[in-house]
């Protein structure tokens, strides 16, 4: 019967809606060892979508611009530790296709200043939970992280520095060069210039594999029911009397009730859009990978006579970068000229580097502010909220920024930890500058 | 790519040769000018994605100050022209 015929089809579409829906939101599966030999046994087809692709709605509580790292690790947390709903993360291109999908995967919380140095800890205990938290493997390596340090002078500002994690109550160990020796045996310590007399070790500093901790938020974020809207760029900030109502993007306008930007490289270009001139520049750093070897570099290293860091991916491939390329640029490729000059540092530290081949390089375009720390801040319009700045180390900082941010967001106020970071502090002259360098953003 | 400048005293030159000095559009306040407009030069900058105007010093060649007029998307160069007579066009 046509009509009985009909009635079934729509029941049994609905139902596959339901189970697609279910399946394409993810709440259906947590990853575990189970998980992987279940799907393992029916060949690896039914693995479901890590998150759903939704349209916008017509208007969120919260909308978050930028869907790296920081903007999805705000959407995260925003549901799941401040109970919002209703929150969409606007992401102009894929998810991870800026800088968190690009940095070289540095996690460490060896600061010297006050300012800075309780908020990359916090940052540093969210990512020893991060994975049980999530439900994904971001791979998280604590391998230390070990600066070299080359004179007398050196030495006594790691020591410095040393001292102020601890009085932080994070752990910090001058290494001499016997020690280092041991531990370090392919290092160039009889260098003519740059003798290596030790170094100081961050034994919980590590790497963590940067595109899963974009993955692992975007799809925890999702099953929280953030709305994920990638290729949707922000072109415009709607306000009226004085508040923000809304974004005007490349899928039309979508209102909000708050409204936080999340854009690293881009935040000057997204600022304009609400008429904010921000103490910020756009600088290309590079970041380059070597052909796979056997294990061979156990931790990251940092160079002390130039600005070079290394170590090694768990793929085999030698993970190195040097200095931004010092103009600045919005441009997601560097110059040949530091190309050469991070090679000649890496290869003044490791002579044995100049027998490795080099795979790829590329660059990403980096926030730097004018005293080198982030700011996560309220702005002079009431709803909405800032978070830049990270220059080239704000992968680590991720966690503790997307749970900051969230609080910021959520409650309207500044989490303790973050309490120094704050837009006006440039003008009050309370600058966070860990290297003395002044306002000169290619210098920090 | 910004690799070769061409400086208008020694021709061209490459990248290695200049230090960066960063943007050249704003100017120095009076010394008694006000403290918005003092953060206002030492702080906030347009950051523009496009056209960009930057001192550059040739530090290992004529050792003169340039402003060197770029893009910062493309890394296209426009013009290089030496610093003072940039200073005495603008009336700086
Ligand atoms: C080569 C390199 C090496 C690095 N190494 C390290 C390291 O070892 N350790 C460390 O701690 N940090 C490192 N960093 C820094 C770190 O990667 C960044 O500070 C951090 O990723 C920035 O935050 P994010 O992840 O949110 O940025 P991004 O991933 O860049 O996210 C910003 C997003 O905003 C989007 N966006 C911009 N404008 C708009 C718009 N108008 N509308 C919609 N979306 C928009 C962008 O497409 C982008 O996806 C490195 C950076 C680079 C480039
Ligand atoms: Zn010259």
């Amino acid at each position: 019967m046509a009509w009985a015929e009909a009635a079934f089809a729509q029941v049994a579409a609905r139902a596959d809606a339901a189970r697609q829906h279910d399946g394409e939101n993810g709440t259906g599966m947590r990853y575990s060892a189970l998980s992987i030999v279940r799907n393992a046994l029916s060949g690896n087809l039914n693995w479901k979508r890590a998150w759903r692709q939704p349209e916008p709605k017509p208007f969120y509580d919260v909308i978050i611009v930028g869907g790296g790292g920081h903007g999805l690790a705000t959407a995260y947390y925003l549901a799941k530790e401040f109970g919002l709903k209703n929150i969409a993360v606007l992401e102009k291109g894929y998810l991870g296709s800026g800088n968190v999908g690009r940095n070289t995967t540095i996690v460490r919380s060896n600061y010297m200043l006050p300012a800075n140095e309780p908020f990359y800890e916090f940052s540093m205990k969210l990512w020893e939970g991060l994975e049980q938290d999530l439900n994904y493997n971001a791979m998280l390596s604590q391998r230390g992280v070990i600066n070299l340090y080359h004179n007398d002078s050196q030495r006594d500002a790691y020591i410095r520095r040393g001292n102020a994690m601890w009085m932080e109550g994070v752990a910090a160990e001058l290494l001499d060069r016997a020690a280092l020796k041991k531990m370090l045996p392919f290092l160039n310590f009889d260098h003519a210039r740059f003798p290596i007399l030790g170094g100081l070790l961050q034994k919980r500093g590590g790497t963590a594999r940067h595109d899963a901790v974009a993955w692992g938020y975007a799809r925890a974020a999702d099953r929280l029911g953030v709305d994920l809207i990638q290729n949707c760029e922000v072109t415009g900030i709607r306000r009226e009397n004085g508040l923000v109502t809304g974004v005007e993007t490349s899928k039309g306008f979508i209102g909000c009730g708050r409204l936080g930007l999340a854009a690293a490289g881009n935040t000057s270009r997204v600022g304009q859009m609400a008429d904010l001139k921000l103490p910020i520049e756009s600088h290309v750093l590079q970041a380059f990978v070597t052909e796979g070897l056997k294990p061979a570099i156990n931790h990251v290293i940092t160079y002390g006579a130039g600005h070079f860091y290394i170590s090694q991916s768990d793929k085999g491939g030698l993970v190195f970068g040097g200095e931004i390329d010092g103009y600045n640029s919005y441009a997601q490729r560097g110059n040949l000229a530091t190309v050469e000059h991070v090679m000649e540092e890496g290869v003044s530290m490791i002579p044995g580097l100049s027998r490795v081949r080099v795979l790829r390089s590329w660059g990403g375009v980096m926030d730097m502010s004018m005293d080198g720390s982030p700011i996560i801040s309220h702005t002079p319009i009431a709803n909405l909220y800032l978070n830049c700045g990270w220059c080239y180390g704000g992968f680590k900082a991720t966690p503790a920024s997307g749970w900051c941010f969230a609080h910021l967001i959520a409650k309207d106020e500044t989490h303790p930890v973050a309490r120094f970071l704050r837009l006006d502090r440039f003008q009050r002259g309370y600058a966070i500058d860990e290297r003395g360098a002044g306002p000169q953003p290619n210098l920090h | 790519m910004a690799s070769l400048i061409h400086c208008p005293h020694c021709g061209i030159r490459p990248r290695q040769e200049f230090s960066i000095r960063g943007d050249a559009s704003v100017t120095r306040p009076a010394p008694e000018a006000s403290d918005e407009a003092w953060h206002d030069y030492v702080h906030l900058r347009s950051n523009p994605r496009g056209r960009h105007q930057e001192h550059w010093h040739h530090v290992a060649g004529c050792r003169r100050w340039l402003v060197v007029e770029r893009d910062t998307f493309t890394h296209d160069v426009f013009s290089v022209t030496d610093g003072a007579a940039v200073a005495r066009e603008g009336g700086r």
